[in-house]
């Protein structure tokens, strides 16, 4: 089959590589219909991230059609049956899964011993996102074997096409989680700084969930009128203060609900504090770039909540703990939980609250997506989210 | 900072990577600059420019003024351009000591090919910044209109009120709103 293969920074290829198989008796093989590139493969491409090993095929955003299933699906999957696969894989059995917190799930990563000494204890197995969660193939694909495949599936109706429901695969639920973890009141101003698609997913889950007031916070003329048309009041950080913005539209309170939908990668301007991450980060002594982090920490209202959905991965510095801790902020953060929201979000597109499709800006083939990745991570040609037919 | 221009794909975007040369170049004057002045003597016997020193230390903060004005500005193409004419006049003082009296000819040669280098620089910075804009231009994609709300926006504001959060997602009880 083809497939997108990450051979070294910034070098995707689309390569012709083994069929996935069955390997144990609860996988599913799918035959890719559609998938996505996502913000965080960016992190991959740029090889911020540590764990790819040269062939390892990228994607995490992925549905199709079941072709083949193990023994041990026992009739939770069927051939035929058009599913959304979630990016974190879920056993569904162990205490995590029970509890509802699948991206920890204690048992679907495969290497929790390597995750475990980066983080302490592991998390959830991701598709096509390093060999620290797993190594397992991704979905950039023809085909992809989906482990646990009895758990790590959301079936979808025939009514909705595949465009309106790809994105429950990770961007959808993951603004919505963001969001539903700040428990938004009526009377509460939610702060987004990032306007790529999570970012837009969240400008749409606050005004779903019913928050007074939006804020969106990017640079990119084209994010921000897509975050303007969901609803948004917008900052372009490059022409104003985002401080003085957000304490000037919260009557010098600052915002109740801030979220971090731009993570390790942040491209702040002139700010002294990102001029020092670069220089840290260009020595190797700092992994990532929080510039948005001590930005919400300094803005964020006094017993507001911060919530983190933008990925970082190691060792962040210069973090203001002393405002965090004196302003008493509550900090909610974690990959998305996707299963615990997909159900609730199937039926709120299928009833016509919400359309995730609009966010598409691009549409390729396979052979496309080398050169997708490096359009979407220069954004050029407008380019917010990329949708690959394989 | 300035916009990308009509004929990029990415127009409207801010070009922070031009900007951060130019603010480089900014730096590099600076620093140029305070060579001059601290090392106007060595500079001139070891280009053979000896009787020269007033007009380097003059360069000197010239260069220091042209840096400030690259790192304090808001638009840094008129600072990139005074740059340009900087080297010009740079090169020009370092041709009158092309002659064959120069015992330092060879460190004259090779003092123009990097003032030329640096020119070149400065040359594809400026012009570069001259073809952009000093404010964005509506962007290439035209996304005003994608609301994401098939039935408007009026309809799906608070459409999610019904949602039953979660318990370990809801607000702490302790910094919930507090009656007495």
């Amino acid at each position: 089959m083809r497939a997108l293969v990450w051979h070294g920074t910034q070098d995707i290829r689309c390569d012709t590589v083994p069929d996935p198989e069955i390997e144990h008796e609860r996988d599913a093989i799918i035959k890719v219909t559609a998938c996505a590139i996502c913000g965080s493969d960016l992190h991959l491409y740029d090889h911020f991230m540590p764990g790819m090993k040269n062939g390892d095929i990228m994607g995490h955003e992925t549905m199709g059609e079941v072709v083949e299933v193990g023994k041990g699906v026992n009739g939770a999957l069927r051939k035929g049956e058009r599913v959304v696969i979630p990016f974190t894989i879920i056993c569904g059995e162990c205490d995590q899964c029970k509890r509802g917190f699948f991206s920890v799930c204690e048992r679907s990563n495969r290497n929790k011993h390597v995750a475990s000494k980066a983080f302490g204890h592991t998390t959830a197995g991701l598709f096509g996102y390093t060999h620290l969660t797993g190594g397992y193939a991704g979905g950039q694909a023809e085909y992809l074997r989906v482990p646990f495949a009895d758990k790590t599936h959301i079936k979808v109706p025939d009514s909705l096409t595949d465009e309106q429901v790809l994105f429950l695969s990770d961007i959808l639920p993951t603004g919505w989680q963001a969001v539903v973890q700040c428990d938004i009141e009526p009377t509460d101003t939610v702060a987004i700084w990032g306007a790529g698609p999570v970012g837009q997913m969240a400008v749409r889950s606050a005004v779903l969930l019913g928050a007074k007031q939006v804020v969106c916070i990017d640079r990119v003329p084209e994010r921000l009128d897509m975050a303007r048309a969901g609803g948004a009041i917008t900052i372009d950080f490059s022409q104003e203060s985002v401080i003085s913005r957000l304490n000037e539209l919260t009557g010098g309170k600052g915002p109740e609900k801030c979220i971090d939908s731009v993570g390790m990668e942040a491209h702040a301007t002139a700010t002294i504090d990102s001029m020092y991450d670069r220089a840290k980060q260009a020595m190797m002594l700092e992994t990532d770039r929080p510039h948005v982090l001590r930005e919400m920490i300094y803005v964020c209202r006094p017993a507001g909540t911060i919530s983190i959905p933008g990925v970082y991965g190691g060792l962040l510095d210069k973090i203001p703990f002393g405002a965090l801790m004196n302003k008493g902020l509550t900090v909610r953060t974690g990959q998305t939980h996707v299963n615990r929201w997909t159900d609730d979000l199937v039926r709120r597109i299928d009833e016509g609250q919400l359309d995730p499709s609009f966010v598409i800006t691009h549409r390729v083939g396979l052979e496309d997506g080398p050169e997708m990745y490096r359009t979407f991570r220069d954004k050029k040609d407008g380019c917010i989210k990329v949708v690959i037919r394989p | 900072m300035r916009y990308e221009g009509e004929r990029s794909r990415r127009r409207g975007h801010p070009d922070e990577a031009t900007d951060r040369l130019a603010r480089g170049l900014g730096w590099f004057s600076i620093g140029l600059g305070l060579f001059e002045l601290a090392a106007a003597r060595s500079l001139t016997r070891n280009l053979g420019l000896d009787g020269q020193e007033d007009l380097v230390r003059a360069y000197g903060v010239r260069e220091i003024g042209t840096g400030i004005g690259l790192l304090a500005a808001e638009d840094p193409a008129p600072w990139v351009w005074g740059r340009v004419a900087g080297d010009v006049l740079d090169l020009a003082t370092l041709a009158t000591g092309l002659h064959g009296r120069n015992r330092r000819l060879d460190n004259l040669t090779i003092a123009m090919a990097a003032v030329a280098g640096v020119t070149a620089l400065d040359v594809v910075c400026a012009e570069t910044l001259r073809r952009e804009t000093r404010r964005p231009l509506r962007p290439l994609a035209d996304y005003r209109g994608r609301t994401g709300y098939p039935k408007g926006i009026r309809a799906s504001h608070g459409a999610a009120r019904d949602l039953d959060v979660p318990r370990a997602f809801r607000t702490p009880d302790a910094l919930r709103p507090y009656a007495a």
